[in-house]
């Protein structure tokens, strides 16, 4: 892009921009929150629906005032390739006006800039919708047993220092991931590798819930709107990620659609042969495991590549949730693991594989005749894991050491909705 | 021929049904109920107003069994249900006069099992 003229500004592209943050934000509350909402059991759903709701507003709030300099700002000296530096701390220099600088004149510098056609706050607010859902995901791992004032320092300090880092590797200009050519077109390995990774941390740093090991499952039509509302929101996250309202969308919005209704058939497939009969709660996590595989491909493959990617998701996160886990034992609670890491590691790698130049000029995979992709995708992968791993549990360390994560044993069985809350989700008589 | 009446906490519901089914009493019925004995009720807020002595959920379990079972049943429900805090329930056993099995029509004894 360095060698195109200045781009203006395209008001089509900021309507859609501007659109899809709000479609995203729709993503967390209520489509996450009642998607695991509905999974838990009757006496803590009012936790999950709170911890997700304050996750939209913390994250808000955090990500304006430091959070978008951190991950998109630029970067400075050696720590640059990892995170960015203050420059735009409260949004200073993030330009209204142009993509660029706090100036109304148009300034374009494609080293500095994300999306040439958009105001570089339109990219911040975008963004910010992605760095809510990714603390909301992790949710799902320690649900049923976290202390409220555990969960608020753990977000903020996890947004800080976990998913900051790990948006500017990959995406920032001066990242280090992104130097290496890693392709994640929108989150696969930031949103949603990160938050599996995370959740699994979180997990097995907890133990287990008291008493019970699998979801209560205290309302699947819950679930159910929630996993629509995901796919609903989900174009936003996918074909809003383009940056602009043209091609790229369009391709974007196809395969997202595509995969995501490949994985939900194959996931009802795969409990029709192994455990009898397709449920709906299974539908609903195999549509969601496509739609978390098909992200960071989704600017990248055509709608082969999508199909493969969505059947094969499902198959590999149902042997995840059904075999694996229960052999190991871990109390991943809604599956953030299962489903998300699994899924956004598939999805990250099959993306070097069905990348094709005809879609996007940036990115060409393994049958593509670029063979060296599968490996780069790998390296990114695999950084990330151990960065966030690791980190994840030094946060809960420091948590639980100064305010305790973990809910007594009196609270968890009475439900954290009386205890954290004082408030039930539904009434008995009456 | 008696009936066991247990209230137990929510949370023990699923000891208890391991315990009887390792006494070998196989036939449950299971009320959702809400009331509270000595462990008084929680406090609740609606925005920032206070409401106190609200109604805990509890769960009921009925058990008809003839005699030799009784007190298997008994220790079974206790074993599953006690943690030795406020609120773990009570047992009442009552006398059971007639018992009918509807599918069949038999009576009694043979009707309960």
């Amino acid at each position: 892009m360095g060698t195109t003229p200045a781009p203006q500004l395209n008001n089509g592209d900021i309507a859609w921009v501007l659109a899809s943050s709000a479609l995203v934000l729709a993503m967390t509350a209520p489509g996450l929150a009642l998607f695991y909402g509905g999974m838990v059991r009757r006496k803590n759903v009012n936790s999950m629906l709170m911890q997700c709701f304050m996750c939209l507003a913390i994250v808000s709030v955090l990500w304006v005032v430091i959070g978008y300099s951190l991950a998109f700002g630029p970067g400075h000296g050696w720590l640059g390739q990892w995170v960015g530096g203050f420059d735009w701390f409260m949004l200073h220099n993030v330009s209204m006006y142009t993509p660029d600088h706090w100036t109304p004149d148009p300034k374009w510098d494609p080293t500095t800039s994300y999306g040439g056609t958009v105001p570089n706050q339109v990219y911040m607010i975008f963004q910010c919708m992605f760095a809510v859902i990714t603390p909301a995901l992790v949710i799902g791992s320690f649900a049923e047993r976290v202390k409220f004032s555990a969960w608020v320092g753990f977000t903020v300090l996890w947004l800080l220092f976990v998913y900051c880092p790990v948006a500017h590797m990959v995406w920032s200009h001066d990242g280090i991931e992104n130097h290496w050519g890693v392709l994640d077109f929108a989150g696969g390995t930031v949103v949603h590798m990160n938050a599996g990774i995370a959740g699994l941390a979180t997990a097995l740093y907890l133990g287990k819930r008291l008493g019970t090991n699998k979801p209560g499952m205290h309302n699947v039509p819950f679930v159910m709107i929630g996993a629509s509302l995901l796919w609903f929101g989900w174009f936003g996250f996918n074909a809003g990620s383009a940056i602009s309202a043209g091609p790229l969308a369009t391709s974007a919005f196809v395969v997202t659609n595509t995969a995501t209704a490949a994985a939900a058939i194959s996931w009802a497939a795969c409990e029709w042969i192994f455990s009898g009969k397709p449920t709906l709660v299974g539908a609903c996590s195999g549509a969601v495991a496509g739609l978390v595989a098909i992200t960071p491909a989704s600017g990248f493959v055509d709608v082969g590549g999508s199909l493969w990617i969505g059947f094969l998701v499902s198959v590999f996160c149902y042997c995840m949730v059904a075999f694996v886990k229960p052999k190991l034992g871990y109390d991943d609670t809604l599956d953030a693991f299962g489903v998300h890491y699994t899924g956004g590691l598939w999805g990250a790698l099959a993306t070097g594989l069905f990348a094709v130049k005809a879609v996007n000029a940036n990115g060409s995979g393994v049958f593509d005749g670029n063979a060296g992709q599968f490996l780069t995708q790998a390296k990114g992968c695999a950084v990330t894991t151990i960065y966030t791993f690791i980190v994840t549990l030094i946060i809960c360390f420091i948590i639980d050491k100064t305010i305790g994560m973990r809910a007594s044993a009196e609270d968890e069985v009475m439900g954290l909705d009386l205890t954290q809350h004082h408030e039930r989700a539904y009434t008995i008589l009456d | 021929m008696k009936l066991v009446i247990a209230i137990v906490q929510p949370y023990k519901l699923e000891d208890v049904k391991q315990e009887l089914y390792a006494a070998n009493v196989n036939l449950i019925t299971v009320f959702e109920v809400v009331g509270h004995g000595r462990q008084v009720g929680v406090d609740e807020y609606y925005r920032g107003v206070k409401e106190t002595g609200n109604l805990l959920r509890k769960v009921q379990i009925e058990i008809a069994v003839n005699e030799d079972f009784v007190e298997p049943t008994i220790k079974a429900i206790i074993k599953g249900a006690r943690t030795g805090k406020i609120g773990d329930g009570k047992i009442f056993v009552l006398d059971l006069p007639r018992c009918i099995r509807i599918r069949t029509g038999e009576e009694g004894s043979k009707a309960i099992g």
